[in-house]
């Protein structure tokens, strides 16, 4: 009886949290780790990508320029319309202006790097050709061949939605 | 006087502390998905080049696409499921259709478009242009080292390429 009683009154004692922070740590670490800062600051087009399932991962993310292509988003509709239009960056651009964009990020870069440089394009699936080809000529003209379009990992039956 | 003994500082806190910079980066984190379809671009023209050598009609596989997303390979209306069969067969005919590629080397598909052309038809149309190819160079590479494209040696990789190389030319289209 009396072994009973004793254990009565202590109840079960407290679940020690001395662990709790190890394994927060823990999490923070894997989320630190995933963490990728956005590469281009604001982001003023909306880019919807089309799916496709030939794709590649891109390995060295240091080595890519982005140009996104895409409608304004609606705070910028009233100044600059609802047509596609180019961000490099965080600015609005031209199609000229790809071209002196992709050279000043090689400069930027190392020698040896400079022939892995990839440009990959973020155009969202709607826009028109048009626009594409033109960014793809000014690539050609600074000799920046690699390309990569960027897409969602998925059937391409998606796209027809 | 009594020496006090050095009270241990309570690390209670520390989880909160810990918590706080979790959440930060949960919210700052973005799982970019960094997938794309890889293409190399033709070199720009130089000024002395040579005219284009005259490849026979054969062996060109044209897919024309109109500003209504609407596709026509070698003159028949194609939905994008079609392209993958029909190219595999274009590429792999070896001579024995006439109206077909001579052999895979030879085998050029060519893509137009017009600048209306949506982005997702391109990338649709490309995408099963480039299932085609990579089927054809698995299945070689599966018949001659047993392994699946992916896992051969550089070398390896080079000589299913060399049987089987992909030739896509693209038109720009006019302003």
């Amino acid at each position: 009886m009396g072994k009973f009683s004793k254990k009565k009154e202590g109840g079960t004692p407290a679940i020690s949290t001395a662990s709790l922070p190890d394994i927060v740590f823990m999490l923070l670490f894997f989320f630190m780790v995933a963490t990728v800062m956005r590469e281009n600051g604001e982001k003023k087009v909306t880019v919807k990508m089309p799916s496709a399932d030939q794709v590649k991962k891109i390995e060295k993310k240091g080595l890519v320029s982005y140009i996104y292509v895409g409608t304004p988003i609606k705070k910028y509709q009233a100044k600059y319309g609802t047509a596609p239009r180019i961000q490099l960056n965080d600015a609005f651009a031209d199609v000229k202006e790809v071209g002196p964009f992709v050279l000043a990020e090689r400069a930027a870069k190392r020698d040896e790097e400079k022939p892995l440089m990839i440009t990959s394009i973020k155009a969202d699936k709607d826009v028109g050709m048009g626009i594409i080809t033109d960014i793809k000529e000014e690539l050609r003209k600074v000799n920046a061949l690699k390309v990569n379009y960027s897409t969602k990992k998925g059937s391409v039956e998606a796209n027809n939605d | 006087m009594a020496k006090r003994k050095l009270e241990e500082i309570n690390a209670g806190s520390m989880a909160d502390i810990a918590f706080l910079l979790l959440i930060f980066f949960l919210v700052t984190t973005t799982m970019e998905s960094n997938y794309g379809i890889r293409r190399k671009l033709p070199p720009p023209p130089a000024a002395d080049q040579p005219p284009p050598p005259v490849i026979k009609k054969k062996n060109v596989l044209e897919i024309n696409i109109n500003g209504q997303d609407q596709m026509l390979i070698e003159g028949e209306l194609a939905q994008d499921k079609d392209v993958k069969p029909i190219a595999i067969k274009f590429i792999t005919n070896n001579g024995r259709d006439p109206q077909m590629s001579d052999n895979p080397q030879k085998a050029v598909v060519s893509i137009k478009h017009s600048r209306e052309t949506s982005y997702k038809k391109y990338i649709s149309v490309y995408n099963e242009l480039l299932a085609a190819y990579n089927e054809i160079r698995n299945k070689y590479a599966m018949q001659k080292f047993g392994k699946p494209f992916d896992q051969l040696t550089e070398e390896q990789q080079k000589e299913v390429k060399d049987a089987y190389p992909q030739k896509i030319a693209e038109s720009t289209p006019k302003r």
